[in-house]
Parts: C-alpha cells; structure tokens; sequence
C-alpha cells in the first residue's frame, strides 16, 4: 500500500510538468493550428538564460521571470522571423523549419556551454512529506502542482472568458472572417506562440531540477511525452493536456514499479494506441473529427 | 493506365538502373556504400512522399517500419544461413521475411491511424517510434540494444575478380530500389494515384464515387510500409546489423525532411532528399573538420549540426515546394529541347513533373 | 501550316539505352578498386589511428571528455619524439551514439582517412555493429571503451582487443567485497536496462549465488527518474546497492534515496564512480557528504598523490587546454598510454600483423592496478579490479582487490604498475 501512494504520489509530480508542457503545445495548437517542433528546444534555451539569473542573482523569482519572458520574446522571434516567411499550404514545410531550428539551436548551446549536465537545485525541498508513515508528494511537488493549476485556470479564463481568447481562437479556426470581423490575424498568432513557448519555458525550469541538471537536450525526452499527452486529451482541450499528463505519469510510475522500466513506454503506447481507437480526437475532443 | 504509358514508366526505369549500376565501376569503396544507404532511404522515402503527398497521412514512424523490414529480413535469413541455405535462397528468405513482417506493422498501424486525422496520427506513430527500444529489449529474440547480426552476402564467385564487397552491395540495392520504386511510380501515375488524391482532397465526394476512404487509405499506408520495410532489409544487408540505435525519432524526422525538401508527391523529389539527408550531413562533417584541432574538439560534430540544420532551414524558406517544385520549370523546358522535332502545339505530359499542391482545407 | 506530326525519330529512351550500355562497357574495362596500399595508414615519420565517439547527442555528456584526453596523451608523447621515430595521429571522429553513424564514420577511417588501426571505438551498440566490417577488413581493432565481454572472442573476431575490466569482473568483484566487508548483508543491483545492467548482474550473481540478490531494479536512460526503483530497494531492506549505473544515474539514485531519508550503503562500478564527476551532480554542498563511504571498483591509477594521477595532470594542464581533470581523463590517457605501448613492442616498422601480435604476445604491462591480461586467447586487457573508498572527500584505493577467473573470484594482493620513463613507453 505505500508503495502504491509512493508510486502514484511519483506519478502524480512527474505527469504535471508533462501535462504543463502539453498544455502549450495545446495552446499553439489553438492559436495557430500547428504543433511546433522546435517548442523544447527554444524552452531549454529560456531555461540557460533563467539558469544564468539564477547564477547571478540568486533570486528564484528573477530566474522564473526571466524564463517566462525569453520563452515569449523567443516565441515572437521565430514566429515573425521565421515561421511567417514560410509558404506552403500544408504545415509541413513549417515542421521542416522547425527540425532544423531545433538542430541549430541545441548544437550552438552544445557550441557555448559544453556538453555537461548542470545540475539546478530544487526552489524547494524534494524530500517526501508524510501522512503518517505514507510518504506522499514534497514540497516541490505542491509547488509544481499550484503553478500547473493555476496556469490552467488562468489559460482557461483567457480562452474561454476573454475577448483576447476569443480572437484568438477565431483567428485559429476561421481567419478569413475573423479579419473581416476586424481581428488583427497576424498579431493574433505572435500572442499564441508568445504564451505558448512562455509555458513551455516554465515546464522545463519546473522540470530540471528533478532530472540529471540542464542540458542542451534535457527536453527532448519531454516533448515527446507532451506530445503524446496532448494527442491523448485532445489538442484542443486544456483540461485534457491535465488528465492526460496526469494519466500517463502515473501510468508510467505504476509499470516502472511494478513491472520494469523498460516496459513503460510500450505500456504509453498501449493506451495512446487504445484511446485513439475509441476517442480518434483524444479523450475531450470537442468534436469527433474537427476538419482541422 | 494504358499499356504504353506502363511501358514508358518501366523502360525509363531500366535505363536508371543501368545508369546507376554503371555508375558503381566509377566510384571509391565508401561512396559504393553511401550509394548503397541512398538507394535503401529511397525505397523509404518514395514510399512515404505517397503517402504524405497523395493521401496526407502524416507518418512520423517511418523508422519503424524500414526496422520492421530489417529484423524481418535478419529473423529470415538468421535459419536459412544457419540450414545452409547458399546466397540467392537465403536474400530471397529474408526479403521475403522483411515484407511480411513491415507489411503486417505497416498493415496495423494504417487500421489503427485509418480514422485518425493530421497530428493525431503523427502522434501515434511518434509513440511507436519511441516504444521500438522497448520493443527490441522487451521481445526475446530481437537481440536487445545491440540488435540482431545479419549473415553476410559476399560477391558472389562469377563476378569475384569484378568488383569488391561495398559495389556488390551496392549493386543489391540499386536492384531492389528499382524493383520496389518503379511499381510506385506506376501506381501514382495510375488510378491508384487518382483514388489516393480524391480521398485526400474531399472523402465524402470519394465516397459518393464510388471510392473507399478507409480502404485508399489503409492500401497507401500498407504500401509505403512495404517499401519502407524492404529498404530496412537493404540496410541491414549492407550494414549486417540491425539495431534499434539506429532506427530512432531523430531518423524518422530526417525522412520527413527528405520528403519535404525534395518535394511531397514526386518520386523523383524522394530521390533527391534521400540523396540529401544521406550525404549533406557527411559533407558539412567534412568541410567542417579542416578547422584547426583545438578549435574543432569543441566545435565539430556540433558545428556540422548546426550547418546542416541552418541549410535546411534555408532551403525550405527559400522552396516550399521542395526542389521538385522549384526545378519543374527548368526540366521541364529541358524535356522539350530533349523530345526532338517541330515544337508540338502543348507540351509533351512528363511524369516526372510534380503535381500541383492538392488544396486542402488547414 | 502547322504540322502536327512530327517527324519520326528513334525514342530518345532508346538512344540513350544504348549510350549507357556502351559506357557500361567501356566502364567494366577499365575495372575497379585501386590496390591497399602496402599498410595503410603508416610511413616512416607518422601513424594514423581513428576511433568513432560520441562527441554530441544526449549520450556526449558522460563521454566527450575522453578522446580529448588522449589526443592530449599523443601530443605530449609526439612532443617528446613520439615512438620509434613516429607521431601518432589521432583521427576522432563524431557518432551520436547511433550505430547506423558509427557505420558510416568507421567506413570513411578506414577507406578514405586509411588508418593503421581503430583504437578505443566507444559504446557497446555502436561498436558491435562495425565489428564484422572491421574484421572483414583486417583491421585492428584495439581496447574497445565498453565493459561488454563481446570485444573478447579471439576465434570470431582475432584483431578486436577490449579495454574495460568487463562488467562481470566488476559485478562480481564488488559483490565479493560486499559479502567480505559485511557478510550476511541485504545485497541489492540496479542496473542499466541493456548489457551493461545485464552482465553486470551476471557477475554479481558469479560471487553470491543466485539467489544472494535480494532485489535487482533496472532503470532505462530515457527517464530520468529513478524513484519508483529506490522506492523498491528501500522497501526490500537493502542494505548494500550495487550500482551499474553511469555517473548521472548514481547521483540520481543517492539522491532520491537520500530525499527519501534513506542512507545505505553504495557500490558503484568504474563507469559510474567517478568522485568529482559525482560531486559535480550532486553540489558542492551536499556531495562530499553524501559520497562520504562512497565505494568503486577501478582498475586505472585513480589514486590523488600516485605517480601516474601526477604526470596525468601535468599533461592535462599543458596539452588540454586546462580540461576539467576526472577519470574520464585518466582514461582517455590510460587507453593512449597502452596503444603506445602496443606501437612501441609492433618493432622499428609495424605492420598491422605486428601490431596485433604485440598485443597478444603477453607483454604488455599497461598502468593500471593490476597488468594486462592480453594473450592469444586472452583479449580482455582486466581481468581483475581494486576497490576504491571515498574518505574524507578523497577517493583512492584501500587495497582490496579481486580478480575473476572463469567462475571464481579471488582476493588477491594488487600490483599496481609502476610510472616509468615519463610515461612514455620504451621500445
């Protein structure tokens, strides 16, 4: 029994940074109807910078700020510097570009900073809080799950609450109209892929300190787990990127605990491959098959 | 499909075959063994522009079935070399092995993605690429991390004073590409194509002619695995191991951008980007390690990465298209100069001419 | 009046059919590779060695360092007049850590770079898949970095010679001094998911019986999270961990246990005991606390203070551009030290045939804690490793050492080599 709440509690901390980070992929999927492969990359790159403030500072605070706003200003500079400038009907070539950007970017960070792992230590402490002899999440555990609700809750309101959100996600949807309608189309997808990579950059600083340290490739391994988790909840639902994250965390943790390590992403696929079959739009699609 | 029009297609690919199979007297050990690797990508990359190009199927898993088509050929011929089984018996084995198992995967997971649409699909064949690792460790028999060892195919005695081992290899996948690429261009060319590129362009309106969505669709998957598989067996013949190491995400996306570099939908497109992310990568290497040696330990391997990642980013903004449509003009005006006679009032049809983007709804 | 038909020609398909059959014939006469050079790859004043590492990638972190630490060797040793008259020349040349690269990087040494041999090719996967070729080849194929026992099979493979005491040496050498130093303790193995966990544990079960492993955990590179495993071993009771775990992962597992308030003993292998390596995961703070009692398995002189961690550092400081120093740079330079003196025993005009029988005849000594073990039907450079313990912030050797033979493992009295000639090999 307390090796399944550890197992679960496990779970439960490590699906909520790939839920956070599936839920900006599920933000630019909202607001610009891509999946952009560049997203880890760019993040990590945020991240070296809030490492650098952190370094010189101290602060933890300036570091998640500093993160936040490099994932945005990142954001609109490849969204307005690159990915406006390709053509093409189909979002493949934009995929293409993204590939090669990740390869630029993680080789010139392996360029500047060396291969090594750069360890970060943890905001707040990591050692389990107990429930009697149970032990359950940490503190950092908490801290990561408060700030993946509120990010929800607040990405929430704004979509579903705000007029902002609700250009937004015309521009998606319907850009045409939504231009005739007077919404500033272009602008509409910079603001997505600014809050997008802002999240991202925030997953990846609240997921290194529980990993090996940061690395020019320490979110490979998430991107894909994100983009697996939002496909499962549905690229349009928020609430989806949530449960799934949290789904395929502890699904992760209970097969690495009970059975071994190695079968957990097969375990991953099992379900996705389950899912899809019931579900073809992930689990909260808002409609069966969207167009789109 | 009219009879002359198949005729056409397959002389054409005789005559490149021949061309290719000339060219190996011509080059060094390596470059027979990069030829070689080029022609089995092909075999992947012509199957995969059909079926990102025609049916819009996004497969980001590709990798998986040419490793599907390699253990396949690896579990094949591991017996038949082990009974005694001499050369022909035991390539045709393991070819015949590679195509059962890629075509059973490809054959899956094209039912599973049927109903899926654009990034759904590509998310479930990107979990599968992730899971083959697992797969390779978890099934007894797949030979772990370190993968299966494939028996070696030497030059067979005739020809033994002829040419060494790399041309004889080389020779093996210039044959294969041809034999599994010229029955893609056929089907493209052919109402097959036509099927795919309705389905694509509006199912219901397919539907209402007559044509199966979920049957051009689950067909085009099958057939691109096939292939895909069938260039895996190559690989593996001429590397003689086959591994999970090899075949990762990081592969499958290369794929992809040989596809869209070199033109979703035209074949000759595939040959191109299997040419591109075969080589570019050695060349960049190459130009790059002349730097002076301190400097190079630092920077090269990731210098070489990043010129090759600026360059593709380049050469997508630049051509969208893909160099098959951003060359159809030039060849095109070439194909006329080449067809000899008075200047016929319409262009002569080339198959080799990309079609235009199918328009489709984002 | 325009005419519409135009005049007969024959098929331009047909015509340049026929070119190319002449060109093919014309290409058959004129035939093919150009004849090997006499032995590639060396003439009187240099010799060429490459070697395929994985200097960028996700793996590039625990490994980059090593192949600068030996061109760093080479250039100290070219410095002082090289060996027999010649320098060495080290081709280093860029995985990933993908096999299908290995392939094509090992191909382009060995055709288009022609070197005399392949020294110190990294990484298990990668090199079991250019195995075949290079012995196909009749290339040398010299101390493979990996602990897998595949490098040591003189009959299939004669030219391929490994360097890592294997990971069953190891598994079972720290076992027996688990069950020495506290007999009756609860053993426990967590291990890579792939050879290295495997053979490791193999070894482990060698020198305690099957069923003297009380729980064996495995964990896989691709998640960097070990708390499910630790979670189990704490459960179990252990008391004593043996670790196959590269250097990440046993910072990792020390700190999800030590978070978990759970301090038992750890044994690591040479792969993943590194004290400065480890100290920089786990900080400057909490390392040297944590690591106090630290225990690893060695076979290089790892020892602060020793004659050959001296003149490494020397070297290090001058030729290496003031690299971070860690046992991946006494291994890098070990693994140059053993190939020069390989180069020195091939004789005043090595032939690749002369190289190998160097390395089989038996004499070479090498630098490590005890002498390597090459013969003609010995290609394992260790067979044997000493026990290293970390005491007050110093890692060094306490002695014990222990070497496998067959199914047996023996305590033995180590005999460490000792520095001799600058560390530059005599002839």
């Amino acid at each position: 029994m307390d090796r399944l709440v550890l197992l679960v509690s496990t779970g439960v901390a490590r699906g909520l940074v790939v839920a956070l980070f599936a839920l900006s992929l599920v933000i630019i999927w909202r607001a610009a109807r891509i999946v952009n492969f560049a997203q880890a990359a760019m993040a990590v790159v945020a991240v070296y910078v809030a490492f650098a403030v952190q370094q010189a500072t101290g602060s933890y605070v300036l570091a998640l700020l500093a993160a936040l706003v490099t994932g945005a200003l990142l954001g609109v500079a490849v969204e307005r510097g690159l990915m406006r400038h390709v053509a093409g009907r189909t979002p493949l070539p934009g995929m293409i570009v993204a590939i090669g950007l990740v390869m630029v970017l993680q080789s010139t960070l392996g360029i500047l900073v060396g291969p090594q792992h750069r360890p970060m230590t943890p905001v707040l402490s990591q050692s389990p809080l107990y429930v009697g002899t149970v032990p359950v999440l940490s503190r950092y555990d908490l801290f990561v799950l408060v700030v993946a609700l509120v990010v929800v809750v607040g990405l929430g309101l704004l979509f579903n609450r705000t007029t902002l959100g609700l250009q937004l996600r015309a521009s998606a949807v319907a850009p045409e109209v939504s231009r005739l309608l007077g919404v500033r189309v272009p602008r509409m997808v910079t603001v997505g892929w600014m809050l997008s990579c802002a999240v991202a950059a925030l997953a990846v600083l609240l997921l290194v300190p529980t990993e090996l340290g940061l690395n020019a490739h320490s979110g490979d391994v998430l991107f894909v787990h994100a983009f697996t988790v939002a496909v499962l909840g549905g690229l349009d639902s928020p609430a989806g990127a949530l449960v799934g994250g949290l789904v395929v965390g502890v699904l992760v943790s209970l097969v690495t605990g009970y059975a071994s390590a190695g079968l957990a992403p097969l375990a991953v696929l099992a379900l996705l491959t389950v899912v899809l079959l019931v579900r073809p739009g992930g689990i909260f699609a808002t409609r069966e098959a969207r167009t789109a | 499909m009219t009879p002359t029009r198949i005729r056409t297609i397959v002389l054409r690919a005789l005559l490149l075959t021949v061309l290719a199979l000339a060219a190996t007297f011509a080059l060094d050990p390596f470059r027979n063994y990069q030829l070689a690797v080029v022609a089995a990508t092909f075999c992947a990359t012509a199957g995969l522009t059909l079926l990102v190009g025609l049916t819009g199927q996004l497969s980001v898993g590709h990798a998986v079935l040419m490793a599907a088509g390699g253990y396949g050929y690896a579990l094949a011929s591991a017996p038949a070399a082990d009974a005694g089984l001499g050369g022909p018996a035991r390539f045709a084995l393991g070819m015949l092995g590679a195509l059962v198992l890629s075509g059973a995967v490809g054959g899956l997971l094209g039912l599973a993605g049927a109903r899926l649409r654009g990034p759904y699909l590509a998310g479930l064949t990107l979990a599968l690429v992730i899971a083959l690792p697992a797969l390779a460790t978890q099934v007894p028999g797949l030979g772990k991390d370190q993968g299966l060892s494939v028996p070696f195919e030497g030059v067979p005695a005739p020809l033994a004073g002829l040419m060494v081992v790399e041309q004889w290899h080389a020779w093996i996948a210039v044959l294969v590409a041809a034999v599994v690429v010229t029955p893609l261009v056929v089907l493209r060319s052919g109402r097959p194509g036509l099927r795919m590129r309705a389905v694509h362009g509006d199912e219901v309106a397919a539907r209402l002619a007559g044509v199966s969505p979920a049957r051009v669709k689950v067909g085009a998957f099958l057939v691109s695995s096939v292939a895909a598989g069938l260039g895996g067996a190559v690989l593996a013949v001429v590397t003689q191991n086959v591994g999970p190491g090899r075949y990762s995400l990081a592969f499958s996306l290369l794929l992809l951008v040989a596809v869209v570099v070199g033109g979703l939908g035209s074949i000759g497109g595939a040959a191109a980007g299997a040419a591109l992310v075969v080589l570019l990568p050695w060349l960049v290497d190459t130009a790059v390690s002349g730097l002076p040696a301190d400097v190079a330990q630092r920077l090269s391997g990731n210098l070489a990465v990043a010129v090759f990642g600026a360059l593709l980013v380049a050469v997508t903004l630049a051509w969208p298209g893909g160099l098959a449509a951003a060359t159809a003009g030039p060849r095109g005006r070439l194909a006329r100069r080449l067809t000899r006679g008075p200047a016929p009032a319409l262009p002569p049809p080339s198959d080799t001419r990309p079609d235009p983007q199918p328009i489709t709804e984002r | 009046m325009r005419n519409h038909t135009p005049t007969p020609t024959p098929s331009p398909a047909l015509r340049a059919a026929a070119a190319a059959s002449a060109v093919v014939v014309g290409l058959t006469l004129t035939a093919c590779s150009s004849p090997a050079a006499a032995t590639p790859g060396i003439d009187d004043a240099t010799v060429t060695v490459g070697t395929h590492q994985p200097l960028t990638g996700p793996a590039a972190a625990g490994f980059s360092s090593i192949s600068a630490a030996t061109s760093a060797y080479f250039d100290y040793v070219n410095e002082k007049g090289g060996i027999n008259g010649r320098t060495i020349e080290y081709v280093v040349k860029d995985d990933g850590y993908n096999p299908a690269t290995t392939q094509t990087v090992v191909r382009e040494l060995v055709q288009e770079d022609d070197v005399f041999a392949v020294l110190g090719g990294l990484g298990t996967p990668t090199h079991s898949s250019v195995l075949d070729y290079l012995d196909q080849n009749g290339v040398p194929d010299l101390f493979v970095s990996s602990g897998s026992t595949s490098w040591n099979q003189p009959e299939e493979y004669p030219n391929t010679f490994g360097f890592n005491a294997d990971y069953v040496v190891e598994g079972a050498a720290l076992a027996q001094y688990a069950a020495d130093e506290q007999p009756g303790a609860v053993v426990c193995v967590l291990g890579q998911d792939d050879d290295f966990g495997e053979t490791f544990l193999q070894g482990v079960e060698l020198a305690l019986g099957p069923d003297g492993v009380a729980s064996a955990q495995t964990y896989s590179t691709s998640n960097e999270d070990v708390t499910a495993q630790i979670g189990a071993m704490k459960e179990a009771g252990c008391e004593i961990n043996l670790l196959a775990t590269i250097n990440g992962f046993t910072a990792m597992a020390l700190g999800t246990a030590a978070q978990m308030g759970w301090f038992p003993r750890w044994y690591a292998s040479s792969s993943g005991g590194d004290y400065p390596t480890l100290v920089g995961f786990l900080g400057e703070d909490v390392g040297p606390q944590l690591l106090e009692g630290f225990v690893s398995a060695n076979y290089l002189p790892n020892s602060p203070g020793g004659d050959w961690y001296e003149l490494f550092q020397q070297i290090n400081d001058e030729y290496n551009d003031g690299a971070a120093f860690d046992g991946n740079t006494v291994y890098g330079m070990s693994l140059g030290y053993v190939f020069a003196e390989a180069l020195a025993k091939a004789g005043e005009d090595p032939t690749r045939e002369s190289l190998v029988e160097a390395v089989e005849s038996g004499e070479l000594v090498g630098n490590g804690i005890l002498p390597l073990t090459f013969g003609a039907d010995d290609h394992a450079a260790y067979d044997g490793v000493g026990i290293a313990v970390v005491q007050d912030g110093v890692q060094d050797f306490v002695g014990a050492t222990y070497r496998v033979d067959g199914e047996t493992v023996s305590a033995v009295d180590a005999e460490p080599v000792p520095l001799e000639n600058d560390g530059i090999p005599a002839p």
